[in-house]
């Protein structure tokens, strides 16, 4: 990469954390009160809303309903001032399609889906501001959306960017050492079991170095499952002191 | 539109309420819900806004990019209005279910732009027929509880006044070719003026009386709306009847002296908020979603 040292010899980022460090994150949890569950959460300049419907009866085609379990109906749009460019569609394009689809797969293997057959629980998500990591960001707010609508889950499900830049793995990933176009992975984790929901990996990375890099992501995401812990923590304290006992 | 399911007494205890000057959430006919505003909500725009309404959620972003200037009007930069209805304010939205209503709000925004005071479009003329900016205001309808309209309006005019223009300079050498140079200073801009930007006031028939700001429930109540766009000045520059019912002339009349006092009352308010935020600077705490 030409011009730009994405790792310092100090070991050092752009932004000046170190190799392994998160972004600041800052969350809320029930933003909204028309909704059944809503969540904001700023991951460094990343911003994203997330909004629970659910579970209910499935709306339209009554053909959709699965016997055994509920339908997770995700729908990811990112603003169209959200990116440096302006965007022309806010959601309906390629990618979004595609995150959509992967929110539905991280969240059906986190939501206990068989305790209400033959309904639908949706998901929106939506992107205000990006900076890198959109997917980890929109991953973390639907969790706490979902939990926000009191809808059973496993565990968490908390997401991490990971990227390789010379020789080091690099968690939660910003706009500018996305840009550079290293290899990129994201991750979903479920954190008490370690279990992973979703892993993709863009780019060409050499098998040794994927255990580290892999190790980097699942490490920053269980820091995410710290901080997420705190705000739901500190939301239920809130809304039982608000009921008064 | 996010429609709720009202039963027969229900509308009956509204609409009585309504003709005697009380209604559910305990104000007048002419009172507005408590508004918030914060600008400068998203970073990486031009200016933002975010305004609530009641449950009503609007967050209005605004890009300037440079174009071409249109070829009736050579010396002018122009605004463009997407509204973008995102299923979070309601299920129904999802997919394309909510371009219909983003659509008709979008004209209106055109429709009450639509004339020269309202802003200064040679302002943003960089180099005649050549460049221009090119103001792309993007709305985004986060939660809908009732009287969209002004709610996206004082959104809008909130971003506006929050938008700062990088200033350019147009060099041009010897063999006459042209070239753009953008200002070193980031914070060498150049600012709009929203003195003239209208807002909407809109007013719902509900019963024999008319009420300012309604709520969903209200709006299910009511059959007929007329949306009056009023400048600071009280000079209205738009005008729509919108709903299923129809209203009589003389009702209209009424509407709009209501609508052109309740929108200067409007400006009066908006003006001194965005005021007192500007003058707290970039030391102000920003509260965003978190607060």
């Amino acid at each position: 990469m030409a011009g730009l040292e994405l790792l310092s010899d100090q070991g050092y980022r752009v932004d000046g954390r170190r190799a392994g460090e998160l972004r600041k994150i800052q969350a809320r949890m029930g933003v909204f009160a028309q909704a059944d569950g809503s969540a904001y959460i700023e991951q460094g300049n990343t911003k994203a809303l997330a909004v629970v419907y659910g579970p209910h009866e499935i709306r339209g085609s009554r053909a959709r309903a699965l016997p055994d379990r509920a339908l997770v109906n995700c729908q990811y749009s990112s603003a169209t001032f959200s990116t440096g460019e302006r965007k022309r569609r806010p959601h309906g394009d390629r990618k979004s399609c595609e995150m959509g689809l992967q929110l539905r797969q991280t969240f059906e293997a986190a939501i206990l889906t068989q305790l209400h057959p033959r309904s639908q629980i949706d998901i929106y998500v939506q992107v205000l501001q990006a900076d890198g990591g959109t997917y980890a960001a929109c991953v973390n707010a639907a969790t706490l959306a979902v939990l926000d609508a009191g809808i059973p889950m496993r565990d968490f499900v908390c997401a991490c960017s990971a990227g390789f830049v010379d020789g080091t793995a690099l968690a939660d990933l910003s706009h500018v050492e996305e840009a550079a176009g290293g290899p990129q992975l994201a991750l979903a984790l479920l954190p008490a079991s370690g279990q992973i929901a979703l892993l993709e990996m863009d780019a060409r990375l050499h098998e040794d170095h994927l255990e580290h890099v892999l190790e980097a992501a699942a490490q920053a995401a269980q820091g995410v499952h710290t901080l997420l812990d705190r705000v739901v923590r500190q939301h239920v304290r809130e809304a039982s002191i608000l009921l008064g006992d | 539109m996010a429609s709720v399911a009202l039963s027969e007494a229900e509308k009956v205890y509204i609409v009585h309420g309504v003709q005697e000057d009380l209604r559910v959430d305990g104000r007048g006919c002419e009172d507005y819900r408590c508004v918030e505003v914060e600008t400068d909500v998203v970073s990486n725009t031009s200016g933002s806004a975010r305004v609530k309404l009641g449950h009503t959620d609007i967050l209005v972003g605004v890009k300037a990019e440079m174009g071409t200037p249109k070829l009736e009007r050579p010396n002018e930069g122009y605004l463009e209005f997407f509204v973008d209805c995102s299923a979070n304010a309601t299920p129904e939205f999802e997919g394309r279910g909510g371009d219909d209503l983003g659509t008709e709000i979008a004209n209106t925004l055109y429709r009450i732009f639509n004339n020269k005071s309202s802003v200064d479009l040679k302002s943003l003329c960089i180099s005649p027929r050549e460049h221009c900016w090119v103001l792309y205001v993007d709305v985004l309808l986060l939660e809908c509880g009732g009287n969209l309209f002004d709610a996206i309006s004082i959104a809008v005019k909130a971003a506006l006044f929050n938008t700062r223009i990088p200033r350019v300079r147009v060099l041009e050498d010897e063999e006459g070719s042209k070239d753009i140079e953008l200002s070193d200073d980031p914070y060498d801009c150049i600012r709009l003026s929203v003195e003239n930007v209208p807002c909407i006031v809109t007013l719902c028939k509900i019963g024999y009386r008319h009420v300012v700001d309604a709520t969903l429930q209200e709006e299910a109540c009511s059959l007929a709306s007329l949306l009056v766009s009023v400048t600071s000045k009280g000079v209205v520059t738009c005008m729509r009847k919108v709903g299923k019912g129809s209203l009589d002339p003389e009702s209209i009349f009424e509407m709009m002296e209501t609508g052109k006092r309740m929108g200067k009352v409007l400006h009066t308010s908006l003006q001194s908020v965005l005021q007192k935020e500007e003058s707290l600077g970039p030391k102000r705490q920003k509260v965003g979603f978190l607060g």
